[in-house]
């Protein structure tokens, strides 16, 4: 481990932050989606991290989990997407609040 | 290895800044894949040789692939327009997104113990392998059911609706609900 790991953790916390203007910033649901890979790959560094700082291969586990959940979430994420599309003609997150109150 | 680390992490961050800043799509997409190739290059910087070739395989050649599909099937329909109001105030936005940046960077950068030594065969295959197959084995078990459900739900979202159910009017309340 060359490269101490501050650096790498605040490459991590760096994505994060990137990840979450677009989630709050953008309006397209695709790229909102995108936006939350970022957030899941920045704490997956964080994760890989330190599983080299402490030396346990504990945290590359929990990457493995997350990439199965991350997988998982962008299937089901980009069919509800479709569907939306098919029936509103939109991915515009602003035009989908049936439950806005 | 420190210059290695320095083009990785301006990579990943001009493509996590693409990610968010473009305009269309298909360039997101493009970007996103910048960013998870470079992060393949950290893990293996890290020495988690089996976490960067899964972040190949299923994060670049998988995810990215899933999302350029869509693209392409919503095509021209999935551009954004330039809107004027957006979700969060911008005067508000930056400093609250600033703010949170400031604070996982002052957290992080307290993280400066020295790392622990590792044998040779640390991140391999063979090492993950093993603590996936006996201490993790009921999660692993949990996340083929996971993927099992992801799958169902995605077939069962896919089906076409009912020729009733498509002609909701964008405007109406009533979708289709299942």
């Amino acid at each position: 481990m060359i490269v101490p790991a501050p650096y790498h953790l605040a490459l991590s916390a760096v994505l994060f932050t990137l990840g979450m203007v677009g989630v709050l910033v953008r309006r397209s649901a695709l790229v909102v989606f995108m936006s939350i890979e970022l957030m899941l790959n920045a704490a997956n560094l964080a994760l890989v991290t330190f599983a080299r700082l402490h030396g346990s291969v504990d945290g590359q586990v929990v990457v493995f989990f997350i990439l199965v959940v991350a997988a998982v979430e962008v299937v089901i994420g980009l069919a509800m997407i479709v569907d939306i599309f098919r029936s509103r003609e939109t991915v515009d997150i602003d035009d989908v609040h049936l439950l806005r109150g | 290895m420190a210059v290695l680390f320095a083009v990785v992490a301006g990579l990943a961050l001009a493509g996590g800044v693409g990610v968010i800043a473009s305009r269309r799509p298909v360039h997101s997409a493009l970007s996103l894949l910048l960013v998870l190739g470079s992060l393949a290059v950290e893990y293996l910087l890290l020495d988690a040789q089996f976490i960067a070739a899964l972040q190949v395989i299923i994060y670049a050649g998988a995810i990215v692939v899933l999302f350029v599909f869509i693209i392409m099937l919503l095509h021209a329909r999935s551009g954004e327009e330039p809107r004027l109001r957006p979700v969060l105030p911008t005067a508000w936005g930056i400093p609250l997104c600033t703010a949170v940046g400031l604070v996982l960077l002052f957290v992080v950068a307290g993280a400066g113990r020295p790392p622990a030594a590792t044998g040779e065969e640390f991140g391999t295959v063979q090492d993950v392998g093993r603590a996936l197959f006996s201490r993790f084995l009921l999660p692993f078990e949990a996340a083929s059911v996971v993927l099992l459900i992801g799958m169902i739900g995605a077939v069962a979202l896919g089906k076409r609706l009912p020729a009733a159910a498509t002609g909701a009017p964008p405007s109406g309340s009533g979708e289709g609900g299942r």
